[in-house]
């Protein structure tokens, strides 16, 4: 049989309820047991502006986005000027019949760059530039049109059911538009209503006349039109699978690992995770009596970070959430926690920088500057999740380190993983293990002394409130209790303490965590973050035409895992750096520790994620000797 | 075991300079932990950057000395945290109504059960003699290369505006009325505010010891110089809101800020404005998450034989295709 691979795109202006029509299609689709991988695009904007959902749908895994789409579905003219041109020559486009008069000039959010590379591609095919012209020159490539009138749909339904307020419900838009794709690719009904109530389950109400919209929406498909070529199959659906976003991965993450306090403040996109986790503040604890994290709203990042070392300091597991501009203000209390070996998680999820860059949009900016944020040497952990299933597991180890070897941990994730929406294996929490490192239950004595020193570099930690624990921190230098001393012996001494605990965290972490091989041939792909779904992905199709690229996947930044990496690059002749940013900070990590030099870079800072398409086309014109060292790629609205 | 004055204190050399307002005020936080009986590891200072932040390597209890302008921060965390810790912030005025501005007004919003003293003595004084913001407009301190350019911000009256429940002023050099404010501050169920005069006699060279003493305060009547400082109780002012009736609170409030604004010659101390009716911070958690007093974050087990007992089992479901 041959497999399903279908991308299907929603835009519209953003309020309009475009992400409520993906959670209904990636919904219903997940419900027959298909696969999905979605992500979202959207401005820095609340209402108005262009915003889609690229869903990918798929019986086999899949990790990533492709270029082309096969259904698009537009209400409004900005998602046909946008996208029609990257539909398949064999693909659909559903839209509103009623937008064809409208001329690109009318879309006030189009900007003029955009507008005038419009322009030109409408020019070059001897089209006007309206939405009529776009969609001329759809059908030249054989793009299959349906030209539907959603405001008929509604008015329809509404003489249906003897309900005139229907008339004017444009918000439900969306549901007949999804409803409509559905039909045409010839989804079993139930499905979709099930994911319509589910996506409403809050407001039954709504709900209903939702469903009714449905059902309208999907027969009218049915009847009217012939079915795509394009269908989606019924497949068994495997057990225990679960559709969720990034935020939501690392949120359920700290809850199961025991973090239970998280202060923040808002920031796009890290903001969506302690939201998560404030609705989720009370749960069950087994054999225990309900348990809670207290999530607190600061007034700025700077007091983000200096709760979550005060509420260290007391024992319990905290964190904070933030972005590139939030993370720039904790870099001073990052210090403090380091001199003070206080175990604290921050959460960083990367967006295009510099300054507030492209606030809302994708990008792997801030490596360097997480593994050197803040004055002074001190010893901290960068860890990165390439995926969501990753972040999940890896938030509970990011605890763990932060316990063990006591220091800041910065676990990079980004916006790409924050935001994609995808159908993973339901999280298991046995395979989480948890431990505190040295954090004492009990003090017997007095002379207890919170830096002394030990052989393995690491103290017994107490925390306020333990009897017989009395100690002092402070941001000076100091001894062995946290007194201020500025004796030079003892500053030595301390200083190479604190260091030695980055050898130890390389002794300790499993090597298999540090550092993922997915096996290594002549020509290597090393990268870090959430480019390992579109490489994964770029490499299988490489694979069905016989071509062999190995990859290996950095998740350890800082330290950095030399001797594994070298050891695993051993026979590769070819080093392709993949990531996200302008100034390749993996490439000059690896140029810095490694004997090889990387050969070639794949790069991409347009600020939106990489699609294994790009990749796949890329890494071939390397395989094929036509690539130049440095490949910048641009797909994407 | 009664607990003694010297169990508080610590061996640390204490480096401030002779003479230094700062002495009182950790004599001030000796005193009232030793009265008050608190067990030494139920206690924890806070401090900030400056002379005031070494405060807390002389207290013996747990001492924790952030950064400049942060300490609101780092002492918030810890308290919500571990409710049941009495926590006391020390800090300066640069560090509190300057760099830490911010987090002072934001404190005040979420009135989290501890104490806030500022050190208050208009200068920076470890950078050798800057203006604060407490430094009041056209003076010129001795190492200041010209008067101050600023007007000088209010410290009680920013803390009122700020939603602290308890705001009230000492002076360093009356250290037993300043314990006295501390234990009341303590006792306080909310966020309190002590605005403590603290002369730095090496670069604050107008408002010293003897200027609050009343030297230049010449009484036109008597031709005698009259002290500064006068005690709030002594008047028979009555700070505290009792009934909350939006009368009682707008008379309360506007009678502190009246007070706030008297300096110069005559300089108020005593307790300002207080206020136990409007909740802490912990109490509206509390309203929202049932056991959190009695299962605070410091306290939760989440572990047992290495592996999580959470049970996330419903978020799951809910995520379940």
């Amino acid at each position: 049989m041959q497999s399903t691979d279908i991308t299907w795109v929603i835009g519209g202006p953003q309020g309009s309820g475009v992400e409520t029509a993906a959670n209904i299609f990636a919904g219903a689709c997940a419900g027959m047991g298909l696969k999905i991988f979605g992500k979202r695009e959207f401005y820095s904007n609340i209402k108005g502006e262009h915003s889609y959902f690229a869903v990918r749908v798929s019986d086999k895994k899949i990790r990533s986005n492709i270029n082309n789409i096969t259904m698009l579905v537009a209400f409004d003219a900005e998602t046909l000027f946008r996208h029609a041109d990257d539909v398949y020559p064999d693909g659909a486009i559903v839209y509103d019949s009623e937008l064809v008069q409208i001329k690109a000039d009318e879309v006030s959010t189009l900007d003029e760059e955009y507008k005038s590379r419009l322009t030109k591609l409408l020019f070059s095919k001897n089209k006007e530039l309206t939405v009529q012209g776009m969609i001329d020159l759809c059908k030249d490539k054989g793009v299959h049109l349906y030209a539907v009138s959603f405001k008929g749909i509604l008015a329809n339904l509404s003489e249906e059911t003897q309900n005139p307020k229907i008339k004017t419900m444009f918000r439900m838009l969306n549901v007949i538009a999804v409803s409509v794709s559905l039909g045409l690719l010839g989804l079993p009904p139930a499905t979709l209503l099930k994911s319509v109530e589910s996506v409403f389950s809050t407001k039954p109400q709504i709900a209903e006349v939702n469903k009714q919209a449905a059902n309208h929406s999907y027969n009218f498909a049915t009847v009217k039109f012939p079915k795509l070529k394009y269908t989606l199959p019924v497949i068994t659906k495997e057990p225990n699978t679960i559709l969720v976003q990034g935020y939501q991965a690392t949120g359920i993450g700290k809850i199961a690992c025991g973090c239970r306090f998280q202060s923040y403040y808002p920031i796009t996109p890290a903001s969506d995770e302690s939201v998560f986790l404030e609705s989720n503040e009370v749960f069950e604890v087994t054999n225990n009596r309900p348990g809670s994290t207290i999530v607190v709203q600061t007034e700025d990042e700077i007091s983000a970070i200096g709760m979550v070392i005060g509420a260290s300091l007391t024992g319990a597991r905290s964190a904070t959430s933030t972005s590139g501009p939030g993370f720039s203000l904790m870099a001073e209390s990052l210090g403090w926690a380091g001199i003070n070996e206080v175990p604290i998680v921050v959460t960083l999820y990367q967006r295009s920088g510099p300054s507030t860059g492209l606030p809302t949009r994708h990008g792997q900016d801030d490596l360097m500057f997480a593994i050197h944020a803040g004055h002074g040497d001190f010893p901290r952990i960068v860890y990165a999740s390439g995926d969501i299933e990753e972040s999940f597991y890896d938030t509970g180890k990011c605890f763990n380190f932060a316990e063990i070897f006591q220091m800041p941990v910065i676990h990079m994730m980004d916006k790409f993983i924050a935001s994609t929406v995808a159908t993973c294996k339901r999280f298991d929490p046995n395979l989480i293990k948890i431990d505190r490192g040295k954090l004492l239950e009990k003090i017997e004595g007095d002379d207890y002394k919170r830096f002394a020193f030990t052989e393995d570099g690491i103290s017994p930690r107490s925390r306020l409130g333990l009897e017989n624990g009395i100690f002092w921190n402070t941001g000076d230098e100091s001894d062995e209790r946290g007194h201020i001393s500025e004796d030079p012996v003892n500053r030595v001494q301390k200083m190479d303490k604190r260091a030695s605990k980055l050898n130890l965290v390389l002794k300790t972490i499993p090597k298999e965590d540090q550092v993922v091989s997915y096996g290594v041939s002549e020509f290597c792909v090393v990268s870090w973050g959430s480019n390992k779904g579109p490489i994964l992905d770029a490499l299988e199709m490489l694979k069905k035409e016989g071509l062999e690229v190995g990859f290996i996947q950095i998740k350890l930044l800082q330290p950095f895992p030399t001797d594994h990496v070298k050891s695993l690059l051993k026979g590769v002749k070819t080093i392709i750096d993949i990531e996200a940013n302008q100034s390749a900070q993996l490439g000059s990590l690896l140029n810095e520790h490694l004997d090889k030099k990387v050969d070639y870079y794949i790069l991409k800072y347009t600020g939106r994620p990489m699609t294994c398409t790009e990749i796949y086309d890329s890494l071939k014109k390397i395989l094929e000797n036509k690539a130049e060292k440095r490949q910048v790629l641009t797909f994407g609205a | 075991m009664e607990p003694k004055l010297s169990d508080y204190k610590t061996e640390v050399h204490n480096d401030w300079c002779p003479g230094c307002g700062d002495f009182g005020i950790v004599s001030a936080i000796q005193m009232a932990l030793t009265e008050m009986k608190i067990p030494r590891h139920k206690a924890a200072i806070f401090s900030g950057i400056g002379c005031s932040g070494k405060t807390s390597h002389f207290i013996n209890v747990f001492g924790i000395h952030t950064l400049h302008g942060r300490v609101l921060t780092f002492a918030q965390g810890a308290k919500l945290a571990n409710p049941e810790m009495t926590i006391v912030v020390a800090g300066g005025d640069g560090d509190g109504l300057g760099i830490g501005a911010g987090h002072f007004v934001a404190a005040g919003r979420r009135n989290v059960d501890m104490t806030y003293i500022i050190f208050n003595n208009a200068v920076y004084g470890l950078t050798k003699g800057q203006a604060s913001p407490t430094l009041q407009l056209g003076l010129k301190t001795k190492s200041l290369p010209q008067p101050n350019v600023n007007q000088s911000v209010n410290p009680i009256g920013l803390a009122i505006a700020s939603g602290f429940t308890f705001v009230g002023r000492g002076y360093s050099y009356d250290v037993r009325q300043l314990k006295d404010l501390i234990i009341a501050a303590v006792k306080h169920k909310g966020l309190a505010f002590l605005d403590v005069l603290q002369p730095c006699p090496t670069y604050n060279d107008i408002n010293t010891r003897d200027w609050f003493a009343g030297l230049g305060n010449i009484d036109q009547t008597t031709r005698k110089s009259q002290p500064r400082i006068y005690k709030l109780e002594d008047t028979g002012y009555d700070p505290v809101v009792h009934y909350s009736s939006e009368e009682e609170v707008n008379e309360k409030l506007t009678q502190a800020l009246i007070k706030a604004n008297e300096w110069d010659a005559k300089i108020p101390t005593g307790i300002f404005y207080q206020n136990e009716l409007i909740a802490p911070y912990e109490q509206r958690i509390a309203d929202r998450i049932p056991n959190y007093l009695e299962n605070p974050p410091a306290d939760q087990p989440i572990s047992s034989g290495g592996k999580p007992i959470t049970d996330i089992s419903k978020i799951l479901d809910s995520l379940e295709v």
